[in-house]
């Protein structure tokens, strides 16, 4: 209110109401800038693509890449080893992939069930993976998962049956859910 | 015929929300002050009949009257009384019912404290209340009646999700709503002023304290939402940048950014339009939080697409409301008189920056949250967007804004002072750097990035204490001078300085947490030992027992540290038969303000049991930052009510009270 609009002699240096505005607006525009150029540069860098075992073989996707491997756990392939080291495989119904993981499995890890693990192919082509999410009730099953089985032809109807709880396939998220 | 009436309160509160957006608007219009005060009797009416459906609802949960398919799906008769009642908002329907019911909580609290508003800016603001509590109202009974009966009642319900059988369910769904919807009346008041096309320094005070209270309880929403997850799901972390966690973090940036143009507005009458539009915005990203929750976009596509009324209905909700408020906003702005230019290096210049970031942290928060459901529903590629994305964006926009924040408060308000306030920031930038050192030589060969964030903590709290020293003139008067001026210096104050340490304290929480933690997975038979961080825990033994409604293995722990015990830890773990689940139940021992946390894993075939161990430093900071920040928000309210000349500010006061 101080100006009211009239070219102001003295101020900052002697800049007039629209050359102030303009250097605001500037301003504001080079963070903007820079937030764009952080966010083009993270969204290369930091994000994690989703594959089945079936678009792991067609896609080749080259040892060390980091991606998501979503499926079902294939029933009988789950072996404990000492030191908390488990394997198991995922299948998708084509395709199958070894899956290496050493910690604690979530509470709902189960044969048979819809699991996403994230990690990388090793040089052999097993699937190591530091983290394992599995789904969070009894019918309900990872996003990624159902729609991967649902491509496959695999999908059948009482898998997403009653779910009606706000499940999450990130462990995380579980409490958030009944915001 | 409790279901029944529960039903048909929600509809009579549906009709008088129709009254309610419409009859005063007109009224407003007709200057028919009649017509306008219908705004204040059917806003307390409504607030009286979704209370009457709320209770409804309660009672059947209460009673577990599993002809209710709400009660059916998320209750069980053998389920602890709490978890009965938290169990109403446990759930889709529930949830809703109390959005709905805070939603006309704060109608209500309007209607009964804006007696000193003036009459057409009540009633357009109240009208407005109308047209949101209209939508989730037809939103509620179309799509997500919790009131549907079974045709045959089962004998037992289906009992509630395992892991929000849990006290924050009490907690943590009803501070966040009262945080996410509170921004509504923000809102309300923002689309009222294009409505009427007048906005002026009575509007910021009116509408500052009810942001403020919002923002509080969003405040403390997130960080009880936080601490839930920390402890009961089991693997120690606390925050993930999941969808669901941004979508409570967004309107609470942007509210944050709303909180200090507010200021600008009432106390230099500028930033009037950018005002608008931020209460507008913070509005819209609840909508938003709402609809990425509640509509199952996020959780399942599949729900989302075999179901999709729910989430077709929200998303209308959400382009008819985001869209409608910025229409009018593109029409209307302009009809708002401009308030003054302001030269950049002064109290209002910070504070535009301060906007200029938080909004623009937001919109970061923003694209890494839409980005992956853009890029599926564009392409069909999948992909997940982590905490290394939110960190690389996120994190490089806060840093200036923590720099910048005691600058600002020391500047004056038109024309500031840099070097003066430089100069009175001095002491707390060298003991920053100092604190860099000997954090940089005790911690050698460590990250050096920890050090560095560390100091920019203790310059931030200490830049929140130069400034309160420089308003008592400590070190400059006599100490008795001193002690009066701290007494005489107003409620706001103090309120901003505890507020802006808390934001240093929790940077020293998350800082530590995140660098020091100690991880240990290992499997442990009984009098099996291990050591963490200087810790050592023992197994003692492994015993199974009954709760009432799962089944307990509950393993204990001695701790001890040297030779003497420090106490004893009891992760659990629970398997509930109804829903065939298992939960983790975390064991935490506080010393300090760090903790030891152990949880469980599955038992091996040789007797042992597998476990999870951490050692996290200052880890209690990272709450203890907001609870800070939300006392500091306490305190500026509170001050509300000793002002002179503000409107009616004793009975903002005590809307506080009613509303907790």
């Amino acid at each position: 209110m101080d100006d009211g609009g009239a070219p102001v002699p003295s101020g900052w240096f002697g800049m007039t109401r629209k050359q102030r505005r303009l250097t605001m607006i500037g301003g504001a525009l080079v963070v903007l800038a820079i937030a764009v150029a952080l966010v083009l540069n993270a969204l290369r860098d930091s994000i994690v693509f989703f594959s089945t075992p079936t678009m792991v073989s067609e896609k080749q996707i080259p040892p060390g890449k980091r991606f998501r491997l979503g499926g079902l756990v294939e029933p009988g392939s789950l072996h404990k080893g000492a030191h908390l080291a488990v394997t198991f495989t995922v299948s998708d119904g084509s395709a199958a992939l070894p899956v290496a993981y050493t910690g604690i499995l979530p509470d709902l890890f189960r044969e048979g069930q819809g699991v996403v693990a994230e990690g990388a192919l090793d040089a052999s082509g097993t699937f190591k993976a530091d983290t394992v999410l599995a789904k969070h009730d009894e019918t309900y099953m990872p996003k990624d998962v159902a729609d991967a089985l649902k491509k496959q032809g695999h999908w059948k109807d009482d898998y997403g049956a009653g779910n009606k709880v706000d499940a999450n396939a990130t462990p995380a998220a579980a409490p958030r859910s009944i915001q | 015929m409790i279901a029944e009436g529960g039903h048909y309160a929600l509809v009579l509160a549906l009709a008088l929300a129709l009254i309610q957006s419409t009859a005063p608007l007109i009224g407003a219009r007709l200057r028919d002050p009649m017509l306008m005060n219908l705004a204040r009797s059917t806003a307390l009416a409504q607030l009286g009949f979704v209370a009457m459906s709320f209770a409804a609802l309660v009672t059947l949960h209460v009673t577990s009257d599993f002809s209710v398919a709400n009660v059916y799906e998320n209750s069980h008769s053998m389920k602890p009384l709490i978890y009965k009642i938290t169990g109403v908002w446990g759930n889709h329907e529930g949830s809703m019912l109390l959005w709905v019911g805070i939603l006309a909580l704060f109608g209500g609290l309007v209607a009964l404290f804006g007696n000193n508003l003036p009459l057409t800016l009540r009633a357009d603001a109240l009208a407005v209340q109308g047209w949101v509590s209209t939508a989730f109202y037809l939103f509620i009974l179309f799509t997500s009646n919790p009131f549907v009966r079974l045709a045959n009642a089962p004998i037992e319900g289906r009992d509630l999700n395992p892991i929000l059988q849990d006290v924050g369910l009490a907690v943590h769904p009803p501070l966040l709503y009262l945080g996410y919807v509170g921004f509504s009346i923000s809102f309300s008041f923002a689309i009222a002023a294009l409505i009427e096309g007048r906005i002026d320094a009575a509007w910021a005070r009116w509408v500052r304290p009810w942001t403020l209270m919002a923002w509080t309880f969003l405040t403390l929403g997130i960080a009880m939402g936080s601490y839930w997850a920390y402890y009961e799901l089991g693997w120690g972390g606390w925050w993930f940048w999941d969808p669901v966690e941004n979508a409570s973090l967004m309107p609470w940036l942007a509210g944050t950014a709303l909180l200090h143009s507010a200021v600008v507005m009432e106390k230099r009458n500028a930033l009037k339009v950018w005002t608008v539009l931020l209460a507008i915005l913070t509005f819209s990203l609840s909508l938003l939080g709402t609809f990425l929750v509640r509509s199952g976009v996020l959780t399942s596509v599949h729900a989302f697409a075999t179901d999709p009324t729910r989430g077709v209905f929200i998303l209308l909700i959400l382009c008819v409301f985001i869209g409608g408020s910025l229409a009018l906003y593109a029409w209307r702005a302009s009809s708002l008189k401009q308030g003054g230019l302001f030269a950049p290096i002064s109290r209002e210049g910070a504070l535009v920056l301060n906007n200029l970031l938080l909004t623009t942290a937001c919109a970061t928060v923003l694209v890494g949250t839409l980005y992956p459901l853009g890029l599926e529903v564009l392409t069909g590629e999948r992909i997940s967007v982590g905490a290394p994305f939110f960190n690389l964006t996120f994190a490089p926009l806060f840093v200036p804004l923590l720099l910048a924040m005691p600058f600002g408060t020391l500047l004056a308000w038109k024309r500031g002072d840099l070097l003066g306030a430089a100069q009175r920031l001095l002491m707390a930038a060298l003991v920053a750097l100092v604190s860099v050192a000997v954090l940089w030589a005790w911690t050698r060969g460590g990250s050096t990035f920890a050090p560095l964030a560390i100091g920019l903590a203790v310059f931030v709290m200490l830049g929140a204490l130069t400034d309160l020293a420089e308003r008592c003139m400590v070190f400059r008067a006599p100490l008795m001078v001193s002690w009066r001026r701290a007494r005489g210096l107003p409620r706001s104050s103090w309120g901003t300085t505890f507020a802006h340490l808390g934001v240093g304290v929790a940077l020293i929480g998350i800082v530590c947490e995140s660098t020091w933690n100690t991880e240990l997975i290992t499997t442990l038979k009984p009098g099996g030992a291990v050591m963490v961080a200087g810790y050592e825990l023992t197994l003692d033994g492994i015993e199974q027992r009954q709760g009432p409604n799962y089944a307990e293995m509950l393993t204990h722990f001695t701790v001890r540290e040297g030779s003497r015990v420090i106490g004893v830890m009891a992760p659990s773990k629970r398997s509930f038969s109804t829903r065939a689940m298992s939960t983790t139940e975390a064991a935490l021992l506080s010393r300090g303000f760090s903790q030891l946390y152990v949880s469980l894993g599955d038992s091996a075939a040789d007797g042992g049991i597998a476990a999870r161990i951490y050692h996290k430093p200052m880890v209690l900071l990272i709450w203890f930052g907001p609870v800070l920040m939300a006392f500091g928000g306490l305190l500026s309210l509170s001050d509300r009510r000793l002002r002179v000349g503000a409107p009616r500010p004793a009975k903002t006061a005590r809307a506080l009270q009613a509303a907790e």
